[in-house]
Formats: C-alpha cells, sequence, structure tokens
C-alpha cells in the first residue's frame, strides 16, 4: 500500500524547509505554538540548529582553515557556503566538496590566496581517514621484479591515496595549522605538492619533491612506471628515480603493482 | 590442541561478534575520545550507542574503534536521518548503506527517529518535525516498512521534542505512535527527555503523555540534557541539546517508566560538550542503579507470591 501523493501546495515539508537557511523568509505559516503563542523563536531553534550544526561540519573538515582565518571569520564565511551550497548527503563526511573553490571566490578571503588551497589538502585528508582499508604495497613485494622489467610496472592506487599540487606552501601552512602549538611566520610563497595517504590507521600528509606529483599522477592514472619517470623528469630534470620509488612505498601510496605484458596488455 | 583446532576453525569463518545481551542494561553514546578508557575497563558492563551515519564510510578508523568495541559490548545503531517523517521516498542508497552496517556489526538494537531532515536535494542535519494526520501516518508507515524490509528486522521509532506544532494536526503525538506501532509493527524508542521538553514546550503534561504512551512497545529509552532559552512570550523553551547531565526531573520521569514498564535498555545521550569517560559512565551507573532496583523489586515480588 502506498501512501497518497501530496497535494498540491499542502506540503509541510517544502513549507517548512523553504525558510530554514534563509533568514529573508518568514516564519512559514504551517507551524503554530500552543494556545495561540508566537512561533518565531520557536521556528528559530530549527533555524539555528541547521546553521549552525553545518557550520560545526565545515569546522570538524577544515580545521586548520578555521585557525588559519580566526573562528569568527570562518564561521561567517561557512555560513555563506552553507546559504548557497547546503549538503546534499546525509553522510556529512561528504560535505564542503565546494568549500575550497568558494573560499578562491570569497571576497573577504582575498588577501588569503593560499587558503582555498589548504582547504583542498583537509578536504583530501578526510577522504583518505574514511577511504577504504588496503594493505600497501611492501617494498619486498617491489624487489620481486626483475629490476629489467621495471619500467613495465603498472601500479594500482591505494584507496586513500590524493594529491594536491599548489602554488603555495600548503604542507607547510597544514603542519602548523592542524595542531595546538603557536604558529611561527610561514615563507607561504614556496610552491609545495602535497601526497595525502593513509597506509593503515594515520593519514600522513607528505611535502612531494619537485617532479614526485607527475610522476605519481602518471602512475595513478595506470601509466607504466618507465613513462611516468620520463615524464616526471621532463616536468623536473632534478627529479631522483630512486627517492621517488623510495617515497611512494614509505607512504603507502599503491597496493598492488603487475607488469603491463602479464596484464593483457 | 583444541584451542589450535578451535582457532582454526574460528580463521576459517568470517568475522563474527558475540550475542552479547541487552536486557535491563544501561549505556552511552560511543565517543571515539573515550575508547582507551573504556577498553582498559576490560569488557565492563553496558552497552554502546553509535550514530549510524558516522559509520557509513568504507574504512578507517572509525570501523576499526567500532569493532573493538563492538567484539566487547552490546551494540545499538541509532540512525538520525532517514527521514522517516518526510514527504519524499526514503533513499534507496541510505537504505542499502544501513543494512551493511546492520549486516556488518549484529546491532543489538536498531532506532530511528520519527522526523525528517532531507526535503528536495537539501539534508538540514537537523530532526524536524511533521504534522500528525491520516496522510502522514500512512507514509511513516510505509517508510518504516521499507527500512524494516530492508534490514530484515523490527526496528525501534523514537518519539520526537519539538518547538512548534502544525495547524494541519488532527491527532495527538501519542495517538499517531501507537498507530505507528500497531500498524507497521516496530518497536518504539521512549526518549524520556523529548517528553520532557516536548511538555515544557507546548504546556502539555509530561505524565499524562506517559500514560498514554503505549509502554509495552518500548524497546530502548534515551536519557539526555536539555539547554533553557525562552520563546517569543519570555516564557521556558527547552531546547534538546545532549550537551549536560541528565536533569532531576527527566530522572524521577523515568522512574516512574520502569516502575511501570519493568527494565528496558536505557542510554544516556551525551553529544555535545563531551566530558571525560569518568562523568559519562557515573550518568550510565544511575540509570543501571534505577533498572537493578526495579529488577530487585520484581523478583521480591515473585518471591513475596
Amino acid at each position: 500500500m502506498l501512501p497518497p501523493e501530496p497535494l498540491p501546495g499542502s506540503s509541510y515539508a517544502s513549507a517548512f524547509a523553504a525558510a530554514l537557511i534563509d533568514p529573508g523568509r518568514e516564519t512559514p505559516a504551517v507551524v503554530a505554538g500552543p494556545n495561540g503563542k508566537a512561533v518565531v523563536k520557536r521556528y528559530n531553534v530549527y533555524r539555528n540548529n541547521v546553521t549552525s550544526s553545518l557550520i560545526d561540519a565545515l569546522a570538524a573538515i577544515y580545521p586548520a582553515v578555521q585557525r588559519i582565518t580566526g573562528v569568527e571569520f570562518f564561521r561567517a564565511m561557512a555560513r555563506f557556503h552553507i546559504r548557497a551550497t547546503p549538503p546534499t548527503s546525509p553522510l556529512l563526511f561528504e560535505y564542503g566538496r565546494d568549500f575550497p573553490a568558494f573560499i578562491e571566490q570569497y571576497e573577504y578571503a582575498g588577501a588569503m590566496p593560499w587558503l582555498a588551497d589548504t582547504a583542498r589538502v583537509e578536504r583530501a585528508w578526510l577522504d583518505a581517514y574514511h577511504a577504504a582499508d588496503a594493505e600497501p604495497l611492501s617494498a619486498q613485494t617491489l624487489r620481486s621484479f626483475p629490476p629489467e622489467r621495471l619500467a613495465n610496472l603498472v601500479f594500482v592506487v591505494h584507496p586513500a591515496t590524493r594529491i594536491v599540487r599548489s602554488r603555495f606552501s600548503v604542507v607547510t601552512i597544514l603542519a602548523a595549522n592542524r595542531g595546538e602549538a603557536p604558529v611561527d611566520r610561514i615563507d607561504v610563497s614556496a610552491p609545495e605538492d602535497a601526497l595525502i595517504t593513509r597506509p593503515d590507521l594515520d593519514v600522513v600528509v607528505r611535502h612531494l619533491p619537485r617532479g614526485g606529483a607527475v610522476f605519481l599522477t602518471d602512475l595513478i592514472a595506470g601509466r607504466p612506471f618507465g613513462e611516468a619517470a620520463a615524464s616526471a623528469l621532463d616536468a623536473s630534470p632534478d627529479f631522483d628515480i630512486a627517492s621517488g620509488i623510495a617515497g611512494m612505498i614509505e607512504a603507502g601510496a599503491f597496493t598492488t603493482a603487475t607488469l603491463e605484458n602479464q596484464d593483457g596488455r | 590442541m583444541k584451542a589450535a583446532t578451535e582457532l582454526a576453525a574460528c580463521a576459517a569463518i568470517p568475522l563474527r561478534f558475540p550475542a552479547w545481551p541487552i536486557g535491563g542494561l544501561a549505556g552511552t553514546s560511543f565517543k571515539h575520545e573515550h575508547l582507551v578508557a573504556i577498553r582498559a575497563e576490560h569488557k565492563g558492563r553496558g552497552f554502546f550507542e553509535v550514530h549510524a551515519e558516522n559509520y557509513m564510510g568504507a574504512g578507517g578508523p572509525p570501523h576499526r574503534a567500532l569493532e573493538a568495541l563492538r567484539r566487547d559490548h552490546p551494540l545499538s545503531l541509532h540512525g538520525v536521518c532517514m527521514s522517516i517523517g518526510g514527504e519524499r521516498p526514503l533513499d534507496k542508497a541510505h537504505l542499502a548503506r544501513l543494512r551493511h552496517l546492520v549486516d556488518r556489526y549484529e546491532p543489538a538494537l536498531v532506532s530511528e527517529h520519527l522526523a525528517w531532515s532531507t526535503h528536495g536535494t537539501a539534508y538540514f542535519n537537523d530532526l524536524l518535525p511533521l504534522p500528525y494526520t491520516e496522510a502522514t501516518l500512512l507514509r511513516v508507515c510505509d517508510h518504516i516498512d521499507q527500512v524494516q524490509e530492508a534490514i530484515g528486522r523490527p526496528m525501534l521509532l523514537e518519539n520526537p521534542s519539538t518547538y512548534v506544532g502544525f495547524r494541519t494536526s488532527t491527532m495527538s503525538e501519542t495517538d499517531f505512535i501507537h498507530a505507528v506501532a500497531r500498524r507497521s509493527g516496530c518497536g518504539l524508542l521512549l526518549d524520556v527527555n523529548n517528553v520532557f521538553v516536548s511538555a515544557a514546550n507546548h504546556g502539555f503534561s509530561a505524565l499524562d503523555y506517559l500514560a498514554d504512551f503505549p509502554l509495552a512497545d518500548v524497546g530502548e529509552i534515551h536519557l539526555a540534557g536539555h539547554a533553557e532559552q525562552s520563546d517569543d512570550e519570555g516564557d521556558l523553551l527547552l531546547i534538546d541539546s545532549h550537551d549536560g547531565p541528565v536533569a532531576d526531573a527527566v530522572w524521577k520521569l523515568f522512574e516512574i517508566v520502569i516502575s511501570r514498564r519493568g527494565p528496558v535498555p536505557t542510554l544516556v545521550e551525551w553529544d555535545s560538550n563531551i566530558p571525560d569517560w569518568p562523568v559519562l559512565k557515573a550518568e550510565a551507573a544511575a540509570a543501571q542503579a534505577i533498572l537493578d532496583r526495579c529488577d530487585s523489586v520484581a523478583e521480591g515480588r515473585h518471591a513475596a507470591a
């Protein structure tokens, strides 16, 4: 037995929801207080619950951004974002994917051009935190392949692995602002690429050497090791292949490796 | 040798958790910051409740913590955003996620709210109220059918705390809940703090509400703290804030419910301004003492009879 479709105009949810995140709208006419009491403050409890809990959710996802801007600035910025882009998923750890782009356009954050990339690393951090568990590729497994075939190896990316490239010192900024310790002056102008991984329980954010992001991005895309190393050297002639391999193993960025021609290709 | 054989047999089957009994136990909300303290107590009595949505990610520390907890304790899975009271069809993907979680953790209790939180494409992250009419009753029962079908077992439905009513309501909340339980076969989660909050906010008697509530269908009780604000007339408006200890008046109502209903799994909710573990544990111990007292009174009556 299916319930009847609500009659047009009789939707309590549409009427109730319309004003929840729009302060310009009046209290919905469908609601009532007891014994003829007014409902402005009563309805505002819901408005406040919705907005403040969603601001709290963004603050939990972006703690470094909040520390940099200060709580008052952050909450004002988050409130604008929530009104423009309320969550569409009931899973709050999925919320805020558009927040870095919002920050980039947010007029009052114009003096902090590094803020959006810092947010991108924090969003990647939470994705890595909730990603599926998987055993990372070990150095031992990698050594089991004949060295002369190394160029033909293709890798399967670990579910937690993310890369964020930036014109600013995002890894340094993040490291300084995710904790409670006092922050010294940071030179934000040195470009830093971040590698975010979670080989076991702890999410780790690493500063990739020059060429490292190109190298790993190619490997993640499924290109063989030889091609990835070549494009990394192309992008940064000082890219060191040996430390590139050591770094990706230590970070746990991949789960398995196979030889390209054994893969049926 | 026997132990080694058993170990080998265990390794051959997928991970299954012990079926810890939950009857007559007090429990608390599970907060990750308490895990170390909880585990140091070596399987202390009591159960834990988690918000289902917090464990709907693919992997990582949340699941590791919940697995550790579930090995030693009964678990209650409490959904906060199924939108059972909403006008739109239930989210099929969300139903599947809940089913997966129930399969994975084998909880002793599964509950959801008489409320809604999504409409159109937006998720509002709050438990929003609905009018009590024949039309909403049909829809709520249909939604509960879908949940119970998905998880393959009855769920518990929680009474809400509200700040406004609807002009279109045609029946009382207790009549509505009574009808939902009868038609859908679901059990009920009686939140005593919600009764107290709503009674104060709408000017009815909490005792009258409890007298009308179908106590026989109650499979779990919630207790929590509330905050005080004021309404447009300057009168007291209580907020279901879950940010402090359970109020004395709510403890009193709880004792009355238990004396009528007998011991039911009882949870102390505490979701913000979270205290250190000993403080939360003491709240659960207070609830346990009331449950145990009722148990011994009942035994005394049996002995006398």
